[in-house]
């Protein structure tokens, strides 16, 4: 049984500045209750802006630090999980379900990519 | 479309198709005429919902068999209409109303209408319209009580195991055959037996409460480590590990925890499972010899399985009241050796009072000869031996492989290789295990 990291991708610039709606929480909520409960939910979370973060860079053998937000990209690593399903149909049709709980306004990219075991 | 029907429904022992048969090629190039790749989308949703239906369902039929069927049928409505009409919102809830409405249909009609409405009138009154999502604690409590039925003590072990897998894993007779290494018409043939036994017996479709549920929970936490155990250490054949089996015990043992949260001997084996599988990746080696614990390369381990066995040990500790039961002490010795970054810091005394425990609990030979190789590390092995030389009349172990290895080892060690080189070729000569034989001839033939 594979496991697979989903990266969930969202342009910063036009996502909600207050981020999920309360409504939008308590989908996510049942909704991780119920992958929990099928099993197949090992780790999950969001990640705080960009704005927050660093990107550390290794080029022509010279390291180099960024502080965010990166700009440049226009869509970002918003939050992951990492799940062990049958196979990448199962892990597709989770984050399906995931993504459907959002309002109209978001635009999301789910990244799903399968861990190399060994 | 035709051809994708009957490779689902062709096959009456089958859940979903096999997967040779399906669309889901992964070259994107569909095997039949479904360019959107509608049917493997609908066998997916399939496949996930499948264990709440069955249980949906059951609790209306009280026949895990008939809901099988009833559920199957349910699949093949939706091949049916799905991609002509499209997939509806929620998916699972239309499979889940379908085949419930279907079973009301059947009990309805069904000759012994009045007394059947008499026995489930509570239940009829609760069937929503294929609009209305079931509720999800009714869900939760019916698939308990599948959970409780397919591991009830009237059928064998093995069978318990195979229906098991099938109604609650979503594994098809065939994945289980090849689990097993036993020819696939056995294993159909042992969940149809399963079936009917539970329906000739009478058996209540029930949770049990009050002073019989503790062995009979315990009788379900048996059953998953077994399949485990059949991943972790193939009793026969070439593999030193069938890692799809461990996988498919650990789901249902995480699955069993968030349906049963206060249970301390639920989370007791998930994290027993959860900690044994992190060490999955060390325990073979390139040419898939078993590696030793000893030996293991420790960065392998998996810190995330790991931290999630801490995590789920943590929460039957909180939820235990009284003397510890025995998932729960297996669990801190395998945390023992979780916690410890180099086979030398592993903390035996810890692990050999923990192994006195657990024989105190359920005395066994096998927690006894556990019990001695961990004293063999805390205190050396002439104590160690005088404790394995008590079980060696011990008929339950009288062809068990793994006494005459722990007994060579601490002859070996006691520099007694003589003797210590007949024990390991009667180690030998007694595991199934192809590659286990390798290791321990090998170890033989270095005594000198």
């Amino acid at each position: 049984m594979p496991r697979f990291l989903t990266l969930i991708r969202i342009d910063e610039k036009n996502a909600p500045a207050e981020g999920p709606s309360p409504e939008l929480q308590e989908r996510m909520g049942q909704l991780l209750e119920e992958i929990t409960k099928a099993g197949v939910m090992l780790d999950t979370a969001g990640l705080t802006p960009t704005a927050d973060g660093s990107r550390v860079h290794w080029e022509d053998g010279k390291l180099s630090v960024t502080d965010g937000p990166f700009t440049e990209s226009k869509e970002v690593i918003g939050g992951y999980s990492i799940s062990q399903c049958k196979d990448k149909a199962e892990a597709i049709e989770w984050t399906k379900r995931f993504l459907s709980l959002h309002e109209d306004y978001w635009t999301i990219t789910a990244e799903v990519r399968e861990i190399a075991e060994g | 479309m035709t051809a994708d029907l009957c490779a689902t429904t062709a096959d009456p022992s089958g859940i979903t198709a096999d997967p040779s048969d399906t669309t889901a090629d992964p070259s994107g190039t569909a095997v039949t005429a479904d360019p959107s790749g509608t049917n493997t989308a609908i066998e997916t949703v399939f496949r996930i919902e499948s264990p709440r239906i069955i249980a949906g369902v059951a609790r209306i039929v009280r026949d895990v068999g008939i809901a099988e069927e009833l559920a199957q049928d349910a699949l093949v409505a939706a091949l049916e209409r799905w991609p002509r009409d499209g997939v509806p919102d929620n998916p699972g809830a239309w499979l889940m109303a379908t085949a419930r409405n279907r079973a009301v249909d059947l009990v309805r009609r069904r000759e012994n209408y009045a007394r059947k409405l008499a026995e489930i009138g509570r239940d009829l009154s609760t069937v929503s319209a294929p609009e209305e999502p079931a509720d999800p604690d009714d869900i939760d409590d019916d698939l308990l009580r599948l959970v409780f039925t397919a591991c009830h003590p009237v059928l064998s072990t093995e069978a318990r195991t195979a229906l098991t897998l099938r109604l609650l894993g979503g594994l098809t007779t065939a994945e289980i055959a090849r689990a097993f290494l036993v020819p696939e018409p056995t294993i159909a043939q042992r969940i149809v037996r399963a079936k009917r036994t539970l329906a000739t017996r009478n058996i209540a479709f029930e949770v049990p409460y009050g002073p019989e549920r503790e062995a009979r929970l315990g009788s379900v936490l048996d059953v998953i480590y077994l399949v485990f155990n059949e991943g972790y250490a193939a009793t026969a054949g070439d593999d030193w590990l069938r890692p799809s089996l461990c996988e498919d015990a650990l789901r249902l043992a995480r699955v069993l925890s968030a349906l049963m949260p206060k249970e301390p001997e639920v989370h007791g084996l998930t994290a027993l499972l959860e900690l044994q599988a992190s060490r999955t990746a060390a325990r073979t080696g390139p040419s898939g010899e078993p590696v030793l614990l000893k030996d293991q390369n420790r960065a392998r381990w998996n810190r995330m399985l790991i931290a999630r066995g801490i995590a789920a040990l943590g929460r039957a500790e909180a939820a235990s009241s009284g003397a510890p039961g025995p998932y729960l002490l297996q669990a801190a010795i395998a945390a023992c050796h979780a916690h410890a970054y180099t086979y030398e810091e592993t903390d035996w005394s810890r692990i050999a009072t923990l192994y006195g425990l657990l024989a105190a609990r359920s005395p066994s030979p096998v927690v006894e000869l556990n019990r001695a190789v961990a004293v063999s590390m805390a205190e050396g092995p002439a104590p160690a031996l005088a404790i394995v030389d008590s079980l060696t009349d011990d008929p339950a172990l009288r062809d068990y492989h793994l006494l005459p290895s722990v007994r060579g080892d601490l002859l070996s060690r006691l520099g007694r290789t003589t003797e210590a080189r007949a024990e390991f070729e009667r180690a030998a000569s007694l595991t199934r295990n192809e590659r286990e034989r390798e290791l321990l001839s090998r170890r033989a033939a270095e005594q000198s």
